[in-house]
């Protein structure tokens, strides 16, 4: 790569660490979304041009704000807006700026709340559609270009800017507050900032469809802003119990391809691949999350990651226990899914018939007609069964549902072996 | 800022032959009556009405020059318009804390959007 080239990407990827900062404290200071957006772009272009000259700031994210601020004033001049809006901008950016140590531009509001608190939950608004929400802040906190994220969600990049646009409007035109909502809020809210992290999450580890690098760019920005909202909210369990979950999933990236590409089964990975780092954390953060008295979904979801992960050998793993935590998980967050999920625990806990029973139980659940787990899970256990006939229908029909093309040919090859030992010799 | 809080319900859309039972009709008078004073109270209360069943409506199109008239509301929906409130709010938040205290949240659907501040002509 050229020099200028690498000195691009280490703007880039700087940017892309620290702009969400700068972004969030200048839509506060500047009360516009798309003042702030565009100034911070500016402020890139600027860093293009100088860092590689005069070498890095000792405080990137300072100097980026900053840069920002100068930017989005010069462009309030420039538009020739009313005087006095301007006037009144000064006077708050230099309210703001009093004790606001190198930066010049306090990253926190007078009351001390991290400005990209406000953002994420300006971001997750009921108010606002859900695909919006996380479109918004992979956008602005996450710093995500509207293509990665067009690419990652499989939508068209025109679809996508159309959904930040009317995001952005819809904050203005209905007057969406600029803040961390008020204690009698603050559960349902952060239900919804933490369901939106998971969402992202899951889009990259689950991989529904296409492209392997954006699948881990997306879990990986999740875990950072998970991180940030652990960070600045501490004492909410089910925000580290989600941390812990997300570590404890990705801690087995590595082993759950082989070398062709090909799906590997929790079962039949390489252990010593899995990140034993990330297991050590989000064990951590789960004991952490325990220890705070207040139980919940995502903490329950971590705890059997941590049991999954404890495992040395596939052989090792607790499947009781596991069960046991599904039957709780049921409890408080009944859905089909889960359900789907506590019968295969139960088959391996209990033998393949036990899980068959289950499953069968479930099969009336139109929710369950389209996920194509429900037919891998039961194609598997008739397998494991003998039953090599029902086993290649019910693969059959996993195929018809799945997209993701790792899934499919691990499906096929399934297929293949019991249509092979079913044919007569 | 004004926002409008537009009560739409079932029993509006679709009203029962049966005249209301006076003892309920006096609950909802009277849940009405202490939200209404509720946001007089708070200084968030611009306007307020209840609108007759929807079987007293009529809608007017002018298309191609034709002035069409039909009885009753612009479409035929599950839930219909039964009255209103216009508040001041200060933010989206407080006008939907407002609004869900609208005795309409309870069994139909609130709509809360805010009112479109034009220019004086």
């Amino acid at each position: 790569m050229t020099e200028a080239g690498a000195a691009h990407e280490l703007v880039d990827r700087l940017f892309r660490e620290e702009s969400g900062r700068s972004v969030a404290t200048l839509i506060r200071v500047l009360g516009d979304f798309d003042l702030a957006e565009e100034a911070v772009q500016e402020a890139f272009t600027r860093a293009l041009e100088v860092w590689p000259v005069q070498g890095l700031p000792r405080n990137p994210g300072a100097w980026i704000t900053t840069t920002a601020r100068n930017a989005a004033i010069d462009r309030i001049r420039r538009a020739k807006r009313l005087v006095e809006k301007t006037e009144e901008l000064r006077r708050d950016v230099e309210a703001d700026s009093t004790g606001g140590g190198a930066s010049g531009v306090e990253m926190t509001g007078t009351d001390g709340i991290d400005d990209r608190l406000r953002l994420i939950f300006t971001c997750c608004h009921p108010a606002l559609a859900p695909e919006a929400q996380v479109a918004l802040t992979l956008r602005t906190l996450g710093g995500l270009t509207t293509p990665e994220i067009a690419r990652a969600f499989l939508v068209p990049e025109v679809t996508l800017a159309q959904r930040l646009v009317r995001a952005k409007r819809k904050i203005r035109d209905a007057r969406i507050p600029y803040r961390v909502p008020p204690a009698e809020l603050l559960p349902e809210r952060l239900d919804a900032v933490l369901r939106v992290l998971y969402l992202v999450f899951n889009e990259g580890y689950s991989a529904t469809a296409g492209d392997a690098l954006i699948r881990r760019e997306l879990s990986a920005e999740a875990i950072r802003l998970a991180r940030i909202v652990v960070e600045l909210m501490p004492d909410e369990p089910e925000g580290l119990g989600l941390l812990a979950l997300m570590l404890l999933h990705d801690a087995r990236r590595e082993a759950r391809t082989g070398a062709a590409g090909e799906l590997v089964l929790l079962e039949d990975q390489d252990r010593t691949r899995w990140d034993r780092v990330a297991i050590d954390e989000g064990q951590g953060l789960l004991d952490r999350a325990l220890r705070l008295g207040r139980p919940g979904a995502y903490q329950v979801q971590a705890a059997i990651a941590a049991l999954h992960d404890a495992a040395a050998q596939a052989g090792d793993t607790d499947w009781r226990e596991i069960a046991a935590l599904y039957g709780r998980l049921v409890q408080l967050a009944p859905s089909p899914v889960v359900e789907l999920n506590r019968a295969v625990a139960i088959a391996m806990a209990d033998g393949p018939e036990a899980g068959l029973t289950r499953l069968d139980a479930l099969a009336g659940d139109e929710r369950l007609a389209t996920y194509p787990y429900f037919q891998s899970a039961r194609a598997d256990l008739l397998r494991r069964l003998g039953r090599r006939a029902a086993a290649a229908d019910a693969y059959r029909a996993a195929l018809a549902l799945t997209s993701n093309d790792v899934e499919r040919a691990f499906l096929a090859r399934r297929l293949a072996e019991v249509e092979r030992s079913a044919r007569p010799n | 800022m004004r926002y409008l809080v537009l009560i739409y319900d079932e029993d509006t859309a679709n009203p029962s032959p049966e005249p209301p039972d006076p003892a309920v009709w006096a609950q909802v008078m009277g849940d009405y009556n202490a939200y209404s004073k509720m946001l007089r109270d708070r200084g968030a209360y611009v306007a307020g009405e209840a609108l007759q069943p929807v079987t007293t409506a009529t809608t007017v199109r002018i298309r191609d020059g034709h002035t069409m008239t039909t009885d009753g509301p612009f479409a035929e929906t599950k839930e219909a318009l039964g009255g209103f409130y216009m508040i001041e709010a200060k933010d989206l938040d407080e006008a939907l804390e407002l609004g869900a205290a609208c005795p309409g949240a309870r069994f139909g659907s609130i709509e809360v959007r805010p009112i479109l501040d034009l220019p004086p002509a």
